[in-house]
């Protein structure tokens, strides 16, 4: 599975927000919204990162798009670093990755018709006005919209999921490689949501794109991911290929977090909810493990090292977890392999 | 009177009624109209507005084509017929205290207090518009330091302040004038920056920028359309405290100076007269209050029209 | 909570500084000698003497800091036309003002507080609509205008109070003296109550249809109950409007002092500004706007009480 160069390879990224509200005299409060998080992604496939509201996914898809400058870590596409000494710059980066956010309605001009919010981003990369409206309309009709019925609407004449076909439009108006779609369908309703997400796997086989699954919606990243990423309070807990990490989750939280799930069968009731309270306030993380505090496998080890990812043997690729459980010498009382 | 009435501005965008429909209803091609033409309509079936907007075009016109209306000079002095009533033959609205012919005066005085109404607001929006956008768009230090600077000048009453200036830069009109577009500039500059930050923040202009646009485009394509309605609706208030404001000056001495046509010199100059003639003194203030008034009242009707909070 | 209370009041401090600097810079800009419009026609030796005595020959930031430091310890100088410390002058004058601001905003208040309750609360029949008009009359009234005209209404037509001046009693609180008040207060007030109605109304409505009123509704509460919710609600945003008004009612009082004569702050200002006596010019100035600097801050404070949401943020 591992390929000389992965075609993004994330490495020890972290993105630490000052807080406000600061104690006069004190040190400076930091969220630790991103915290030495790095993972690969191959051509054409599309990885999934999961994880509770305020674990750093969002960040993550942003910090990648560089909309937020990272405080440290290094970012590779097609093996050329970004931002760095010979590497791509980042108008060519925005060129070959392009997102897609979760508001629909937000994420669009109210005062620009669908045709020229679409037309926007080539007209920038110096693309002239009738290329770039015709290239708009073309797009519209690839994203399943009659570019003449819609193109000169505005924003509120459309519906959410009419709204968000535009903003896939847009995102693929610069003939990106890779497309991070942060909870790009979560906001739609569930019979829109499903519509939505056949047309994203029809332009990812025509257009051959790679695709960056942000959600916090577990069965709709098992629904479309090659590879899963979870996320907690902004580390990483595991990784690995999907089916793996759904039907044998190795990390506590991975399996509380998927048995959390309802069940789609009415036998089955979930009778008492495997994680308990919120997550702990990720300006002061727990020590060691951030994972402890709700652990029902927590030991002395876990408070006083913080666990580095171990690969575990996976019959389908490379499947890391970040869990003292799985380090064999690390003291702890369980021991998985 | 003073434009601080609310401390929050919020902007609601676009005409975002209720949550959109989900089922696809099928417009036709060319039927949809620009958010400007939307205002405009709404604008057009508003009778408030559009009375103000009528009877402020009648000042303005007939202030500037004065010269051509057949009125008396509104210079000409006779001490024979002083303070002659409203409805004196040849003087529709009487003579003021040197016998000069009054309804030729306010119409000639449009001409002044209108302009010091307007041009400050028109200069304070250039100046403190580009800064609002500037400061909103690149957050960071240089909001800082034009936001800090600013919240100095806005640390002092507008009125105060504009007397403060044009008391020690001395009396007349071009003096006026500046002491007030100093008084505007943070104003705006407020109100631009607050909300063009607010705009910034909306993840079109994260997509915007996504798309690897420069900064200017992006405020040219995404942000000035956005932030011109709430700022246009501020600027209208303005104006109509501009008016009161300069007029204000120049009853205190510091704007025009006799014998200049201006409202505000003639409704202090018409204060010894108040015994004699009551009803002639109060009609410059009349003419303030009624320019005041419609600014005020079309500022309102752009609120509503553009849904804007401010 | 306190620690927002100490940042605010740590804020202030440069705030207070740039507005003294600006209120020195402003007096600089005039044109000409601040001294050679008092001393007129005198041998140049002379104008030298005098210019050093006041300090006007060393560099402006030198001056800014003597002046500034002197500020500090109380001393603003003395008056170039009667030669009588400015702090003096001031503190007279600042009681007049006061003692009709206060009676004007808290007359405007109560008034516009009640009738914007009142219009929000009736919203859309002909009682609001007569109370929003009233509004927008009065937010757009030239108040020196609204100040002549209570003058020929009631001094000049009817003759029941006196059209200016102070009254000759020395206490401020002897009938005659509160018959020259009535005028000057009702024309300062008339502002302040509009603005303060329009905010009231415009709050009273947003917060009527806001889900939690609905909620509360349906727990059966009485409309005093629900009354007495909005009242909470509404109060930190017409809080903040009425601290600005009640400085920005001082600040503003020149033109209505002017009118009537009435010995204050404003009335001081225009005297200076026509005397180009420079130092009362700059004291009162910077005495004024240092209260609208102090008045922000009380009202940011009570509004931190009124609204814990604001200095969570």
């Amino acid at each position: 599975m591992d390929t000389p160069h992965p075609f993004l390879s994330v490495r020890n990224l972290r993105k630490y927000f000052p807080v406000r509200a600061q104690r006069l005299g004190g040190a400076r409060l930091m969220v630790q919204a991103v915290d030495d998080v790095s993972f690969d992604i191959t051509e054409g496939e599309t990885l999934g990162i999961v994880g509770e509201s305020g674990c750093g996914k969002s960040t993550t898809g942003r910090l990648l798009m560089h909309l937020i400058r990272p405080d440290e870590g290094e970012v590779r596409l097609c093996n050329k670093p970004v931002l760095r000494e010979g590497g791509l710059t980042l108008r060519e980066l925005r060129r070959n990755m392009q997102m897609v956010f979760q508001d629909s309605y937000a994420s669009l001009n109210p005062r620009l018709t669908v045709v020229d919010s679409i037309a926007f981003g080539p007209r920038a990369h110096g693309v002239p006005k009738d290329r770039a409206r015709e290239k708009a309309h073309e797009l519209l009709a690839l994203v399943g919209l009659e570019p003449h019925l819609f193109g000169a609407r505005y924003p509120h004449q459309l519906s959410g999921g009419q709204r968000q076909r535009v903003n896939f439009a847009r995102a693929l108006a610069l003939e990106p490689k890779l497309v991070i779609l942060d909870e790009a369908v979560s906001a739609l309703d569930k019979s829109i949501e499903a519509q939505v997400l056949n047309l994203l796997m029809e332009l990812k086989r025509d257009l051959k794109l790679t695709y960056l699954f942000i959600s916090h919606d577990l069965n709709v990243v098992q629904y479309v991911s090659d590879h899963v990423l979870v996320m907690y309070l902004g580390k990483v807990v595991e990784f690995g290929p999907v089916d793996e990490v759904y039907h044998r989750p190795r990390h506590p939280y991975t399996q509380a977090l998927l048995a959390s799930r309802p069940s789609m069968d009415p036998e089955i009731k979930i009778e008492k909810s495997p994680l308990s309270g919120d997550p702990p306030n990720p300006i002061n993380p727990p020590s060691g493990c951030r994972f402890r505090t709700r652990c029902v496998h927590a030991e002395s080890v876990c408070a006083s090292l913080e666990p580095a990812p171990v690969n575990v043997s996976s019959p389908a690729g490379r499947h890391t977890v970040a869990c003292h459980m799985w380090i064999p010498s690390s003291g702890h009382s369980r021991k998985l392999t | 009177m003073n434009p601080s009435e609310g401390a929050r501005i919020t902007v609601e965008l676009g005409v975002p009624a209720g949550p959109p429909a989900a089922v696809e209803v099928p417009v036709g091609p060319g039927v949809q109209r620009t958010y400007w033409q939307t205002v405009g309509e709404r604008l057009a079936h508003d009778p408030v507005t559009l009375a103000c907007g009528f009877i402020l075009l009648l000042m303005v016109a007939a202030a500037v084509f004065a010269p051509w209306l057949g009125l008396p000079d509104p210079y000409h002095s006779n001490s024979a017929i002083r303070l002659l009533p409203i409805g004196s033959p040849g003087h529709l609205l009487g003579t003021d205290e040197l016998g000069r012919d009054m309804l030729s005066r306010l119409i000639y005085g449009g001409r002044l207090s209108l302009a010091m109404g307007i041009i400050p607001v028109l200069n304070a929006l250039a100046v403190g518009g580009t800064l609002g956008l500037v400061a909103g768009f690149s957050g960071g230090r240089v909001n800082m330091l034009i936001m800090r600077v600013t919240d100095v000048f806005y640390a002092f009453p507008s009125i105060l302040l504009a007397v403060a200036i044009a008391g020690s830069l001395g009396a007349g009109v071009a003096n006026a004038l500046l002491a007030i577009t100093i008084v505007f500039i943070p104003q705006i500059t407020r109100v631009t920056e607050s909300v063009t930050t607010q705009i910034r923040a909306m993840d079109f202009v994260e997509a915007a920028r996504a798309s690897g646009a420069g900064a200017f485009a992006i405020i040219r394509t995404h942000i000035l359309g956005n932030v011109l309605g709430p700022v246009l609706v501020y600027a209208t208030v303005l104006v109509s405290v501009s008016i009161v404001i300069s007029a204000g000056l120049s009853f205190i001495g510091l704007g025009a100076s006799p014998p200049a046509a201006e409202w505000g010199l003639m409704l202090n100059t018409l204060r010894d007269s108040i015994f004699l003639a009551p009803a002639i003194s109060l009609l410059p203030g009349c003419m303030i209050f009624i320019a005041s008034m419609c600014f005020n009242l079309i500022s309102d009707g752009l609120r509503g029209a553009m849904d804007v909070r401010l | 909570m306190l620690y927002y209370l100490l940042r605010r009041i740590f804020y202030t401090i440069p705030i207070a500084l740039g507005v003294s600097l600006v209120v020195f810079t402003l007096v600089h800009l005039a044109p000409g000698d601040p001294l050679s419009a008092v001393v007129g026609e005198l041998d140049a030796r002379m104008l030298a003497e005098m210019r050093a005595s006041f300090g006007y020959d060393k560099p402006l930031y030198i001056q800014y800091f003597v002046w500034l430091g002197s500020v500090a310890t109380g001393d603003l100088g003395y008056s170039m036309r009667s030669g009588a410390p400015v702090l003096g002058i001031l503190t007279d004058a600042a009681a007049n003002t006061m003692a009709i601001g206060v009676l004007a905003s808290a007359l405007g208040f109560s008034a516009g507080i009640l009738a914007g309750m009142f219009s929000g609360y009736n919203h859309g029949t002909w009682l609001d609509k007569t109370v929003s008009s009233a509004a927008i009359a009065g937010v757009s009234m030239p108040h020196y205008w609204l100040a002549i005209i209570l003058v020929i209404v009631f001094s000049v037509q009817f003759g029941w109070l006196p059209a200016m001046g102070f009254g000759s009693e020395s206490s401020v609180f002897s009938w005659n003296t509160l018959r020259h008040m009535i005028l000057p207060v009702l024309a300062l007030a008339a502002i302040p109550c509009a603005v303060v109605a329009r905010t009231t109304r415009a709050c009273v409505m947003e917060i009527l249809s806001m889900e939690f009123v609905e909620a509360l509704r349906a727990r059966g509460l009485s409309e005093r109950r629900i009354l007495w919710h909005v009242t909470r609600n509404a109060l930190p945003v017409v809080l903040a409007v009425m601290g600005l008004q009640f400085a920005h009612l001082l600040g503003g009082s020149i033109l209505v002092e002017t009118v009537f004569s009435w010995p204050g702050t404003g009335y001081l200002l225009n005297l200076a500004i026509f005397d180009r006596d420079m130092p009362v010019l700059q004291g009162t100035i910077l005495l004024l706007s240092m209260f609208f600097v102090f008045t922000n801050l009380v009202v940011d404070i009570l509004q931190s009480w009124a609204d814990p949401r604001v200095s969570r943020n």
